[in-house]
């Protein structure tokens, strides 16, 4: 646990930016445009619609390769985050990223599969994924994406990942 | 000596490739990839794309990220797909699976082979590899079941 008497916004601007950290350090989570909310521990990343996410003109429908690379970024992101928290929240680390050094390794993936579920409209995409099971080199991580509703999935995946060895 | 029909069938495939060229163009995503034909057969395709700085998923090393890779091998299996010779009017990916062996080395090209391995009225199963310049040691690999629409 942390100190019960830090200020609040010295709590939420650590947080955030080690978040940031995390996520503006990779070029394609840029280039994709996502995006990622913070409720405490819980993140929702954000995808907001782009026309060149499109993957079929006619529909038309966000591109089933976008769909499973923000899934996967999704992932990634939320395993990293999860397995940092406490080192966060105790202040062992505090990354930073005009600090290059002090970012964390991110974990690689073994192996993704996607399974597709409805067509991605050409609107925001959201997800949220939940770490099944992370051991010190192995990691099982379910990721789920949604549109406009939250029901209604559009796709989900699993996906296993190696740990960044320290 | 060149034989007649070889060299017509030579025309055909241009005449495809060129086809298969502008049907990846006309998907703006793939276009953003700057992805390219680079062969096409009977229910089999290769498509290649380039590296690029934007792409990058881990800054330490310069590696592209994975999710590239799954679009490039997705986009390459429902072309190969389309190639099949009973001729299906669309597609759709079902599930894709995709197996990451080793970085992509960052500023080669990386080219994905698709082919389908069996065919039914309305599913087809499909095969893809991804490769960089060092071809005897695959990027990944990837299975995936696609819809097909008669």
């Amino acid at each position: 646990m942390g100190d019960r008497n830090e200020p609040l916004q010295q709590i939420k601007a650590r947080r955030d930016s080690a978040l940031n950290a995390l996520v503006k350090g990779v070029p394609y989570i840029g280039w994709l445009g996502i995006q990622f909310d913070r409720r405490g521990d819980e993140l929702t990343a954000t995808m907001p619609y782009d026309g060149k996410l499109i993957g079929n003109p006619r529909l038309p429908a966000i591109h089933g390769g976008v769909t499973a690379a923000f899934l996967e970024v999704a992932a990634i992101i939320e395993l990293s985050w999860a397995g940092m928290w406490e080192d966060l929240e105790s202040g062992r680390i505090a990354p930073d990223a005009a600090i290059p050094d002090s970012l964390p390794r991110l974990p690689k993936t073994i192996d993704f599969t996607v399974d597709y579920l409805r067509s991605g409209l050409p609107r925001d995409v959201y997800a949220r994924a939940r770490v099944v099971r992370s051991g010190r080199r192995y990691a099982s991580v379910q990721v789920e994406a949604w549109q406009d509703n939250r029901a209604r999935l559009i796709a989900q995946a699993t996906g296993h990942f190696l740990m960044p060895q320290p | 000596m060149s034989d007649p029909t070889e060299a017509s069938s030579d025309a055909d495939k241009a005449d495809r490739t060129r086809i298969a060229q502008q049907f990846i163009e006309a998907i703006p995503h793939a276009r953003a990839l700057d992805m390219r034909v680079d062969d096409l057969g009977e229910g089999r395709a290769v498509i290649s794309m380039p590296w690029a700085e934007h792409l990058v998923g881990d800054p330490r090393t310069g590696v592209i990220h994975g999710g590239v890779v799954f679009t490039l091998m997705d986009t390459c299996c429902g072309a190969a797909v389309i190639l099949h010779p009973s001729n299906p009017k669309s597609t759709a990916t079902i599930d894709l699976r995709i197996d990451y062996m080793r970085t992509a080395t960052p500023g080669q090209r990386i080219s994905a082979r698709a082919e389908c391995y069996h065919m039914t009225r309305s599913v087809a199963f499909m095969r893809a590899v991804a490769l960089d310049e060092d071809s005897d040691n695959p990027v990944a690999t990837a299975t995936a079941a696609f819809t097909v629409e008669r």
